[in-house]
């Protein structure tokens, strides 16, 4: 528990209703850089509502969220992802007509320069200006960051490189998760956010993204996971939070949680145990 | 004040007879998510159907009412079994673009069975006036307040108190979970379907009375109307689209009250833009609505597009260059002119509606803007027709994006709804704007087209450098989706939540997309006018648009080479059978609805 450093993000208070329920309820959450926090519950916890509330796809009713000091509340998603945050997305947002290669480079958005000169008011038609004319300074950039996509891809073994100029339509569902993943790394994200990377995937395919969590974190990068495979959520947290019904009922050590009566209760009391595949939206 | 007394009872009566329209739309809407654009044309055929009725098999009134209700209700089912029932599994285009392509054949059917002539559609009522305080109404003004009020109560009655009713209401709320509790979805969409129809087909037949004339310029206006109502009230929001249809009615009349006849459509789009800007989700909508769901499939049909070797491209694009030189006639010039120009048109709207996902309905207005940009500029400032007509397309990219950047922030469906006002607005100032743009009159003596000082009149020297124009801009939209703002815009079309999440911001790319597009679409609309000589406010209307939608379809959706190849399709196909011009949107109509159907990704394939 102990943080050495001030948190990269916190959240304090957050709360979000939608008409009579309340989908996040207060909830407080430090993570340190570095750091990977897990976020468990049963289904509806509102795990994914968080998560939503911290990219910007949706403003929290009351509450605030930090990140690197500043107050990012209700920002736009643009916005956040321009300061760092990346996520996946928990029913695999992979942009369908568009190839591999594409779906990846759309990550690196945020990180265009040359073609993207900051200048106000004018600086959208000098974009479309310099995307017509592609000066080499524009060619230049795109190379980098082709050549750059394909060593996030390479991360993925034999698993994306030989599609990489296929639709991402054509994919299997474990290679869009995989996409997606490779999406977020592209946007050299100072936190990431996982949202349960490994929904339908076989063993082998789950115990392969595990091991790429674990060497994401051992380089540095600051995780937040939303996750139903705890065996993964043990082996890789720092910390766990366990959310039902909107509010946080544990928090702590991996193995402590698990021991937890209330954590037991949330599952056991909603009738689920075991790894349930999905959860609905809410 | 009697007067204002009046305005306000023919406001809310009008606004009854939208929300007859309104109403369906709603229905239809809760149920599948989907704005049916086809229902003004059974208004239309409601009309016409009680045209049969009162002037040629003489019914009493209440015969009248239930002839027409019942055959509205068999066309509506019709529309639901054979247009869109088969596209239930389909990406969500599909239906959007069969409802526009239904009701184009509809109308088209409707004017060719009783010719495009209005007719006099008499009211079966006696003409005496009851004096109330300051004003006056007829029995035809009670009897459309009576329709409307009973038939809001029986929708009330049907929804509330039956098992059926129940099964709308469970399938607009949450369709996965009706069909899970063994709800038969199918039979609520014929239910809805069939409710929707009649109430349109009824309330056509009383406006026709209430106006004593009927024509088949009647459907597209219903469909806006009702759609403006619908909106206002909030989608799929039933007692809201009656409010909505009486404010409408009301804003209208005061409107006209106010500054004359001719402004009344305009009030109806400005309070729909209006709405749209303000309150998206409606005036009656909760302000904060849970975010949507994440939507699984895209809006348009995955596809991998036909490969066309360079070389082949290049033997086409110099064939057609030496065309001239070659013993062809006149009239195959003056076709191909004709094509390269819509190819023009369709560039800009593969760009739009396929590459960006935004499908515009109102895309001759970006022609309109070019055409009087040039114009006017070369009639009274005398700058060369060359400049003139550059200065059209850079006025078209401007004017057109600030015009539709409030729409940008809508989907789907309101995409189009918005751009069909917003292309409609500038019809209608184009027509009341008389100081600059010579209003109804038109402007006719535009000069020829000309180039660095010589006029291009042989019938070559125009087919040379309108090719020359379209192959350029057909070069520069490749080289634009090579681009970065390639994979951007088609990345805002598959998923805007995920590319708002990875730092897109849809108002920026929006804009380029309309802007590009927009210059692609005024050039096309200024050499239309030196070569015409003559425009005016009618010259570029709704039907080029869904002209211009088919091409694209035809062409497959973002695809370039496609789109050229649907406008030579499209206008050369029905020259060389010789079809006659009335039968040709019937034509682009069913082209359209198979294309739905059999080839959603189009010739060459969605890029």
């Amino acid at each position: 528990m102990g943080q050495p450093h001030a948190p990269l993000l916190s959240l304090r208070g957050l709360t979000r209703r939608f008409g009579g329920l309340t989908a996040v309820d207060g909830i407080d959450l430090d993570l340190a850089k570095g750091g990977l926090v897990s976020i468990i519950g049963p289904n509806g916890a509102g795990k994914t509502t968080l998560f939503n509330l911290v990219t910007g796809l949706d403003r929290p009713d009351a509450g605030t969220v930090n990140f690197e000091g500043h107050d990012i509340t209700g920002l736009s998603p643009e916005r956040l992802a321009a300061q760092g945050i990346a996520r996946t997305f928990q029913l695999g947002r992979v942009f369908g007509n568009l190839s591999v290669m594409d779906n990846v480079l759309i990550g690196a958005h945020t990180r265009l320069r040359a073609v993207k000169p900051a200048v106000p008011v004018i600086g959208p038609l000098l974009e479309l200006g310099l995307a017509l004319l592609r000066p080499s300074s524009v060619r230049d950039e795109e190379e980098r960051l082709r050549e750059e996509i394909k060593a996030i891809l390479a991360r993925f073994g034999e698993r994306l490189l030989p599609r990489i100029d296929q639709p991402a339509y054509s994919l299997s569902y474990a290679n869009r998760r995989r996409v997606e993943i490779a999406r977020a790394l592209a946007l050299k994200p100072r936190l990431l956010l996982l949202d349960e990377p490994t929904a339908g995937m076989n063993p082998s395919e789950t115990a392969e993204m595990q091991t790429l969590v674990a060497e994401l974190k051992a380089e540095g990068l600051t995780i937040l996971l939303i996750e139903h495979k705890l065996e993964m959520v043990m082996r890789l947290s720092d910390r766990v939070i366990v959310m039902d019904e909107g509010k946080k009922i544990a928090e702590g050590p991996g193995e402590a949680v698990r021991g937890d009566p209330k954590v037991i209760e949330a599952y056991l009391g909603h009738g689920l145990s075991g790894t349930p595949e999905q959860e609905s939206a809410a | 004040m009697s007067s204002w007394l009046d305005y306000t009872i023919n406001g809310l009566i009008v606004g009854n007879v939208y929300a007859l329209v309104a109403v369906g739309l709603a229905l239809i809407f809760g149920v599948s998510r989907l704005i049916n654009f086809a229902q003004g044309s059974i208004y239309l055929v409601g009309a016409y159907i009680g045209w049969v009725a009162v002037v040629q098999l003489h019914t009493p009134l209440p015969l009248t009412i239930i002839f027409v209700a019942v055959a509205a209700a068999l066309v509506g089912l019709i529309i639901e079994r054979f247009g869109l029932r088969p596209l239930q599994n389909s990406v969500r285009i599909a239906p959007l673009l069969a409802t526009i392509g239904i009701s184009f054949v509809l109308d088209q059917l409707v004017m060719l069975t009783f010719s495009p002539n209005p007719r006099a559609l008499p009211s079966q009522l006696p003409d005496i006036r009851f004096q109330i305080g300051g004003g006056t109404i007829g029995p035809l003004d009670l009897l459309i307040a009576g329709v409307g009020i009973s038939s809001a109560l029986l929708l009330f009655v049907f929804l509330r108190y039956t098992k059926l009713g129940w099964a709308v209401r469970a399938a607009s709320q949450d369709r996965d979970a009706a069909m899970q509790m063994g709800v038969d979805v199918n039979r609520v969409n014929q239910t809805v379907f069939g409710i929707a129809a009649a109430l349109g087909g009824v309330s056509g037949l009383l406006v026709g009375m209430y106006y004593n004339q009927i024509d088949t310029a009647m459907s597209l206006q219903a469909t806006l109307k009702g759609v403006v109502a619908e909106v206002v009230g909030g989608a799929g929001n039933v007692p809201g689209a009656v409010i909505g249809s009486l404010l409408l009615g009301l804003v209208e009349s005061y409107g006209v009250a106010v500054f004359g006849t001719s402004y009344r459509n305009l009030f109806a789009f400005l309070l729909l833009v209006v709405v749209l800007v303000l309150r998206p989700n409606g005036l009656f909508a909760s302000a904060r609505q849970a975010p949507p769901e994440p939507l699984t499939g895209t809006f348009i049909a995955p596809s991998r597009p036909v490969r066309i070797p360079r070389w082949a491209l290049a033997v086409a694009v110099a064939a057609f260059a030496i065309l001239p030189l070659l013993p062809v006639s006149f009239y195959i010039l003056q076709t191909l002119i004709n094509a390269w120009l819509l190819g023009m048109l369709a560039l800009s709207l593969t760009l739009v509606a396929g590459t960006i996902g935004q499908v515009s309905l109102g895309h001759a207005a970006l022609l309109a803007i070019g055409a009087y940009t040039s114009a006017l500029l070369s009639l009274t400032l005398n700058i060369p027709v060359g400049l003139a007509i550059v200065a059209g397309g850079l006025m078209s990219a401007a004017l057109g994006t600030i015009l539709i950047s409030p729409s940008f922030r809508l989907r789907g469906h309101y995409v189009s709804i918005a751009t069909l006002a917003i292309g409609e607005i500038v019809s209608l100032v184009i027509l009341n704007w008389e100081s600059v743009t010579r209003g109804p009159i038109g402007i006719s003596g535009i000069p020829p087209l000309s180039l660095f000082g010589y006029d291009l009149i042989s019938p070559a020297s125009v087919y040379w450098f309108a090719y020359a124009v379209m192959v350029v801009l057909a070069l520069l939209q490749s080289r634009l989706l090579g681009s970065h703002l390639g994979r951007s815009f088609r990345a805002i079309r598959d998923d805007d939540i995920a590319a708002r999440a990875y730092g897109l911001s849809l108002n920026r790319y929006k804009s380029l997309a309309f802007i590009f597009g927009g210059f692609a679409a005024g050039i096309s609309g200024g050499i239309a006018a030196h070569l015409y000589s003559y425009i005016n406010h009618e010259t570029f209307n709704t039907q080029q648009s869904i002209l211009a939608l088919t091409v694209v379809i035809l062409g497959g959706l973002g695809n370039v080479v496609g789109a050229i190849v649907g406008a030579v399709a499209l206008v050369g196909l029905p020259e060389m059978f010789r079809i006659a011009a009335e039968y040709r949107i019937l034509i682009y109509g069913i082209v359209l609805l198979l294309l739905v159907r059999f080839r959603p990704q189009g010739l060459l394939g969605t890029i």
